[in-house]
């Protein structure tokens, strides 16, 4: 069939068989739960639709639903993923398995409803497995192995996956769906045995911890964290097989093998980045794609390995850290300890093409054999402009 | 209190302070509720009344949510159980007057509106109590609290008027001072379906300055004096209850000072500021008689 990214996780989230579903609309996801509502109202899914008033409601009723052991989703943006943030912490910090997608979109002021990743990457640190999608392909593979991850006894954490804005919400393309019997193969029915609501067996959860107990706690968070990767890998390479697709697991390499120059790369505009390596390879240029499907938990081991003995690494970042850099370039900096040309681009929806990344990998290049320490780049800024101006 | 049962779900032993009226109408809703109740508790002063984990305060399930999240919290619960085919339980909420009236209201007013199935008790001390008495927007007017030095300027907010404004099947006013008045409203709420509220004024004697073992005499004096009403709203009808039902004519009424007197938090209000507050008191009662009249 031929489906936007959206109605691709739409779809992805039937087959899982999410029991709860709590959302609250935000323009580029708002199709997400409108199809899911969809088809909850044809009687084509078998849950309940809390149609809630706030993204901060829409994650505590997710985070409620878990509780009691039930498959919970949300899916927001933006503005909504910041309303709902001490909710998100809140799934994280205490480990309920809710599944969420985000459709990455530039924060206000000034209203922008396109593209960056600054929304998601703000969210990093609150206990969640992070996950970048490429394609609408990829969106519905990564919304049913979310949920097989998040709910595995390893695991026992939230997962949330991003797509970006327009270029994977709204685009249209290909997308091949699993069959229902093998999706409940892949992702059996919840078991619920992560509930901490019970009448039977009374306790109370969440009460105050003492200092005594908080760090414990914490570090068990950080154990299961470190623990999904192998999780996260698994659930690649058994999709692949029941899907027959090949699935990325933690990274995505693209023609990295000996790669002078690597464009490391998250999200949608990954194929133009493939894209312009072929471009550069057909000129002589050995171009390769470093892409980083997750983000937490970092995989820095993977990132280290790749980028061994290239001669310039451009880590391109939608996204920034006022006062510090782009995110992902500051992570690939201290996963590998060397600092690699940092280019901020694609902001606010601005184009990112084949062309920009071709740019930018001969411009790392030029800089490498300047002798160019590390440092960032705005790609493309014509100037300074005032906020909201 | 004959018609409580001996049961305690409240076990002995919590951290509150001597003389807390909001854990003594814990001990006796959690009668009333029973076994299959699930107790949803934002920030508040029962956070910190429950102790610390892993330790358990009480018989029945209880889950922390954060300080905004309690009623859409308790939807999400609601949702699963349904989803499981679990339909026998009490989904009861139980939230200070800041996350009620003020941070909760919109999931409370959004769980409301959408109907959700729960049961939502605002134990009402009249301030941010847990966090040392800050004003809110249920601190009744001329109470000193510590962001209102000289007194609040602003009269309390009409949270049950709020609530019987989102048609729900019921709401009801209620005191820590007359835990009949109070069960028997509970076991009103129980028998109903939908979102159900219960306001019920908990004096709190560091918050409110008076001695620990006047709890149950100034809640009286709260009702008695008619700074308080109990009523109920059901069906689109509204009736006073208990002591306030013979309270409609002022002249009935204890004067309000003997109320304002054993707090130190009116201490500073003086004549003309307590005329004012009367004369709001009088506006409420007619609001709230003529709700009764229909």
């Amino acid at each position: 069939m031929i489906a936007t990214g959206n109605h691709a996780v739409a779809y992805g989230v039937k087959a899982a068989r999410a029991e709860v579903i709590a959302a609250y609309p935000i323009t580029p996801q708002t199709q997400i739960i409108e199809k899911l509502s969809e088809f909850i109202e044809k009687g084509e899914m078998r849950a309940k639709f809390l149609r809630v008033e706030s993204e901060h409601s829409a994650m505590a009723a997710c985070i409620g639903a878990s509780a009691c052991g039930a498959r919970a989703f949300t899916a927001t943006s933006s503005q909504g993923l910041l309303y709902m943030s001490e909710m998100v912490f809140w799934a994280g910090l205490g480990s309920f398995p809710v599944v969420m997608a985000v459709v990455t979109r530039a924060l206000a002021p000034p209203w922008s409803i396109w593209n960056e990743h600054t929304d998601i990457l703000s969210q990093r640190d609150a206990g969640w497995i992070v996950i970048m999608c490429e394609s609408v392909q990829e969106a519905y593979d990564a919304s049913i192995q979310a949920f097989r991850i998040a709910e595995d006894r390893r695991v026992r954490q939230p997962v949330m996956f991003g797509l970006d804005a327009f270029s994977l919400s709204h685009t249209s393309e290909r997308l091949d769906l699993i069959g229902q019997e093998e999706a409940d193969a892949f992702l059996p029915a919840p078991e619920g045995d992560w509930k901490v609501i019970d009448v039977q067996e009374p306790t109370t959860y969440g009460n105050m911890a003492s200092p005594e107990r908080m760090m414990e706690i914490r570090h068990s968070t950080m154990e299961r964290l470190k623990e999904s990767s192998g999780v996260i890998e698994e659930a690649a390479s058994e999709f692949s097989r029941v899907s027959g697709r090949q699935q990325a697991g933690l990274v995505e390499e693209y023609r990295t093998s000996g790669a002078e120059v690597m464009l490391v790369v998250v999200g949608a505009s990954s194929g133009d980045a493939k894209d312009a390596a072929d471009a550069l390879r057909d000129e002589g240029v050995r171009a390769g794609v470093l892409r980083l499907r997750v983000i937490r938990p970092f995989p820095s081991e993977r990132i280290r390995a790749a980028l061994q003995g290239c001669k310039a690494v451009a880590v391109v970042d939608r996204d920034y850290s006022f006062g510090l850099g782009g995110i992902i370039g500051q992570e690939v900096a201290s996963a590998t300890g060397a600092g690699p040309f940092n280019y901020i681009a694609g902001i606010g929806g601005r184009d990112l093409s084949v062309m920009d990344f071709a740019g930018i990998a001969r411009d790392a290049i030029r800089r490498a054999e300047a002798g160019e320490g590390r440092g960032e780049i705005w790609w493309g800024i014509k100037g300074s402009q005032e906020p909201s101006r | 209190m004959r018609n409580l049962t001996d049961e305690e779900y409240l076990l002995p032993g919590n951290a509150a302070c001597p003389g807390c009226a909001a854990v003594m109408a814990m001990r006796i809703g959690l009668k009333v509720l029973g076994p299959r109740t699930i107790l949803v508790i934002p920030a508040c002063c029962m956070s910190v009344v429950q102790g610390h984990c892993p330790k358990t305060p009480s018989k029945v399930p209880i889950f922390n949510t954060a300080f905004a999240a309690s009623a859409a919290t308790a939807s999400g619960i609601r949702a699963a159980l349904e989803m499981k085919g679990i339909m026998d339980v009490n989904i009861v909420c139980w939230a200070g007057d800041g996350g009620t009236a003020d941070i909760g209201i919109q999931s409370l007013s959004g769980a409301a509106e959408r109907g959700d199935d729960l049961i939502y008790v605002c134990y009402d001390n009249e301030a941010y109590m847990n966090t040392g008495t800050q004003r809110s927007g249920s601190t009744p007017e001329g109470a000193r609290t510590t962001t209102t030095i000289t007194g609040k300027s602003e009269g309390k907010k009409d949270v049950p008027g709020i609530m019987i404004a989102h048609r729900i099947p019921y709401v009801a006013t209620a005191c820590t001072s007359y835990p009949l008045d109070f069960a028997n409203k509970l076991r009103r709420a129980i028998s109903m379906r939908g979102t159900r509220y219960i306001h019920l004024l908990s004096p709190c004697p560091p918050g409110w300055r008076y001695p620990t073992e006047k709890t149950v005499e100034v809640g009286k004096l709260a009702v008695e004096s008619g700074a308080w009403i109990l009523y109920e709203w059901a069906g689109g009808r509204c009736r006073l209850t208990g002591p306030s039902s013979g309270l409609a004519e002022r002249s009935k009424r204890r004067p309000l000072e003997e109320y304002l007197r054993i707090q130190g938090r009116f201490a500073q209000a003086d004549p003309s500021k307590i005329e004012g507050m009367k004369r709001r008191i009088d506006e409420e009662w007619e609001r709230i008689l003529a709700l009764c009249k229909g």
